[in-house]
């Protein structure tokens, strides 16, 4: 694996070089469409992107859970969490890339 | 919310842009964060979340209907982490 990063900088770079518009509002764009998809997300709503992904809110119910260190029990209090389901396209895409090529799938011994 | 919306909340911030502009805005930022975790690198948006790939191991399966052991290999998935502000606003903090 390659392990590097990338950050907001990379991505309003793309944006420079692909569209015709200054660094300013590249980046100014990149934070927009970030903002819209948090937005969404906050107003409970379920973001969709085809061919990368959706994501969605799930509400979690109040459990007892425990300081590991001191074994204290507290409560978690109901919450919403965040759920990212990459899309078929993209895990396709990244095993493509990134893994041995699959051997056939064959029956061993059980 | 779904991307042709997106594009569309994008189009009405900007009305300076040729819609079809803000279409290729929209499809840059998603792959170019494709594309980074096709290389197996991290995209970290700070507030929002961060993008990365965990390796998972060649196992043996299990056919689970036929119950019959199966192959299967190494292979690399997505993973996103939100990001401590988006997580917080999620829960109105």
């Amino acid at each position: 694996m390659a392990g590097g990063t990338i950050t907001r900088a990379d991505l309003s770079e793309a944006v420079y070089q692909e569209v015709g518009l200054s660094r300013n509002e590249s980046a100014e764009l990149v934070e927009s469409v970030l903002n819209e998809i948090s937005d969404a997300l906050v107003r409970g709503e379920m973001v969709k992107l085809s061919s990368f992904g959706s994501f969605s809110v799930r509400e979690k119910g109040e459990r007892i859970g425990r300081n590991p260190k001191t074994g204290e029990e507290v409560p978690i209090l109901p919450r919403r969490v965040l759920v990212f389901r990459a899309s078929h396209v993209l895990k396709n895409r990244i095993n493509n890339a990134l893994s041995s090529p699959a051997p056939a799938q064959n029956e061993v011994e059980a | 919310m779904t991307k042709s919306e997106l594009i569309q909340h994008i189009a009405d911030l900007n009305p300076h842009l040729y819609h079809r502009d803000v279409e290729r805005i929209v499809t840059t930022i998603f792959d170019e964060i494709s594309e980074a975790l096709s290389r197996g690198d991290r995209v970290e948006l700070r507030g929002f979340g961060a993008f990365s790939v965990k390796r998972r191991e060649a196992r043996v399966g299990r056919n689970p209907r036929t119950g019959t052991a199966v192959n299967v290999s190494e292979k690399h998935v997505p993973f996103f982490k939100t990001g401590k502000q988006l997580r917080e606003r999620l829960n109105n903090r």
